[in-house]
C-alpha cells in the first residue's frame, strides 16, 4: 500500500487544484483518507449504520402498534377515528415540501451556492416548526377532551358515541378502556417522532449558521448530506405513522 | 481521480463517480411524493374491506422507497451503501416476521 498512490497530478480542473499541494488539508479531504471520495463514502456508510439503529428503534413501536391493534381492533378502530385526516394529510405534504427543500440544499451545497444553500435551510427549519406547530393543535386537542392515556382519560366518546354525534358503534365499557393502548402508542411514536424534529431544527440553526459563514460552499458537502439523510429519515418515519394511525381505520361503509 | 496510479485499487474500488442530482429530478421526486398522499388519503374514504389497509401500507413503502432511492440518494450510490441500506432493511423484516409467528401461534388451535 505504501506505494498506492504515486503522485502524478496532471489536473487542470480548478476543483481539483488542492491535490497539489498535499500538505494542505482540507474538511474534505483528512490526512487519513486516501481521497475524497474515500472519506466520503466513508462518511456516508457510517450515517447509514446509524439510520438503521433508528429504523429498529422504530420499527419496535411499528411493531407494537401491530399486534395491539390486532389485539383491540375494535377499540383501535374508533380511537383512530378520532384523529383528523386533513390536519395529518397537511402535516404529511409540509414534511415532504421540507424534504424537498433539504434536498434542495444538497445540490446547492453541491454546486456551492451559499445564498440558495441558507435559504433552503431556513425554508426547512420553517417547515418543520410548521409541521410541530399543527402538532401541537393536534395534542392540545386530545388534552381538552382528556384523551390522554391516564387518570383523568375519559372513554364517554367511545361507549356512548351517539351522545357526541359520532357514527362509531359503542364499545362495551373494557374495550373502550382499551382506546387508552391506542393513544399511548399514539403519543409514543408521534411524541418520538416529534423528538427527532426538535432535534433535527436545532441541528439545522447551528448548520445554517455554518452554511452562512460559508464552510459548506467550497467542496464541504458531507455534514449537509449526512443531515438530509437524517431529516429525510424522519420523512420516511411519518410516511408510514400517518396511514397507519391516521388512515387504514377508516370505515367509509358504516 | 483515475489520474491516480493506484494498483491495489483502495482509493475508489468501485470507480464510482460522484453523482449530483439536479433540482428538476428532485421536483419531479416531490410531485411523485405529493400524489401518492393524494391517492392514499382519497383511497381511505373508499370501503374497500381488507384492502384498506394493505393498500395504505402499500402506497406508503412505495413513496419510502422513492424518498430512500433519490432523496437519500441511494439509487447514485456504491455497492457497498447500496447493500448496507437493503440488509438493514432485510434484518427489519426477518425480526418483525420472526416475533409475529411467535405472537401468531401462542394460542394455535385454541380459538
Amino acid at each position: 500500500m505504501d506505494n498506492a498512490l504515486v503522485a502524478t497530478h496532471h489536473h487542470t480542473d480548478e476543483t481539483a487544484v488542492h491535490e497539489e499541494h498535499e500538505h494542505v488539508v482540507l474538511p474534505q479531504h483528512r490526512h487519513h483518507f486516501e481521497t475524497e471520495q474515500q472519506q466520503r463514502e466513508a462518511g456516508t456508510f457510517g450515517m447509514w449504520l446509524f439510520l438503521l439503529t433508528e429504523i429498529m428503534f422504530f420499527g419496535g413501536l411499528f411493531f407494537a402498534y401491530l399486534l395491539y391493534r390486532n389485539w383491540y381492533h375494535d377499540a383501535f378502530v374508533a380511537a383512530s377515528n378520532q384523529l383528523s385526516i386533513p390536519l395529518g394529510a397537511t402535516n404529511t405534504a409540509i414534511l415532504i415540501g421540507s424534504g424537498f427543500f433539504m434536498a434542495l440544499g444538497v445540490w446547492a451545497a453541491e454546486v456551492r451556492k451559499k445564498g440558495l444553500l441558507v435559504l433552503f435551510l431556513v425554508i426547512t427549519t420553517v417547515l418543520g416548526f410548521a409541521f410541530l406547530g399543527i402538532k401541537y393543535v393536534e395534542y392540545h386537542e386530545k388534552w381538552e377532551k382528556h384523551h390522554i392515556p391516564g387518570e383523568h382519560f375519559d372513554v364517554s366518546e367511545f361507549v356512548n358515541p351517539q351522545a357526541y354525534g359520532l357514527k362509531e358503534q359503542p364499545l362495551a365499557p373494557d374495550m373502550a378502556q382499551k382506546t387508552q393502548v391506542f393513544f399511548s402508542l399514539y403519543f409514543a411514536m408521534t411524541g418520538m417522532h416529534a423528538l427527532h424534529m426538535i432535534i433535527g431544527i436545532g441541528l439545522l440553526f447551528w448548520l445554517t449558521w455554518r452554511a452562512y459563514r460559508g464552510e459548506f460552499s467550497s467542496g464541504y458537502v458531507a455534514p449537509i448530506e449526512n443531515f438530509g439523510l437524517y431529516w429525510h429519515f424522519v420523512d420516511i418515519v411519518w410516511i408510514f405513522l400517518f396511514p397507519l394511525l391516521y388512515l387504514i381505520n377508516r370505515h367509509p361503509g358504516s | 481521480m483515475s489520474e491516480h496510479h493506484d494498483p491495489s485499487n483502495v482509493t475508489n474500488p468501485e470507480h464510482a463517480e460522484h453523482h449530483i442530482v439536479t433540482p428538476m429530478t428532485y421536483t419531479i421526486i416531490f410531485g411523485t411524493l405529493l400524489t401518492f398522499t393524494g391517492i392514499t388519503v382519497g383511497a381511505a374514504f373508499i370501503d374497500l374491506g381488507i384492502f384498506n389497509p394493505i393498500i395504505a401500507l402499500a402506497i406508503a413503502s412505495i413513496k419510502a422507497v422513492i424518498v430512500i432511492l433519490f432523496f437519500m440518494h441511494v439509487f447514485y450510490q456504491s455497492n457497498l451503501v447500496k447493500m448496507t441500506v437493503s440488509a438493514g432493511f432485510f434484518t427489519f423484516l426477518v425480526l418483525i416476521t420472526m416475533t409475529l409467528t411467535d405472537y401468531i401461534s401462542r394460542a394455535w388451535g385454541l380459538w
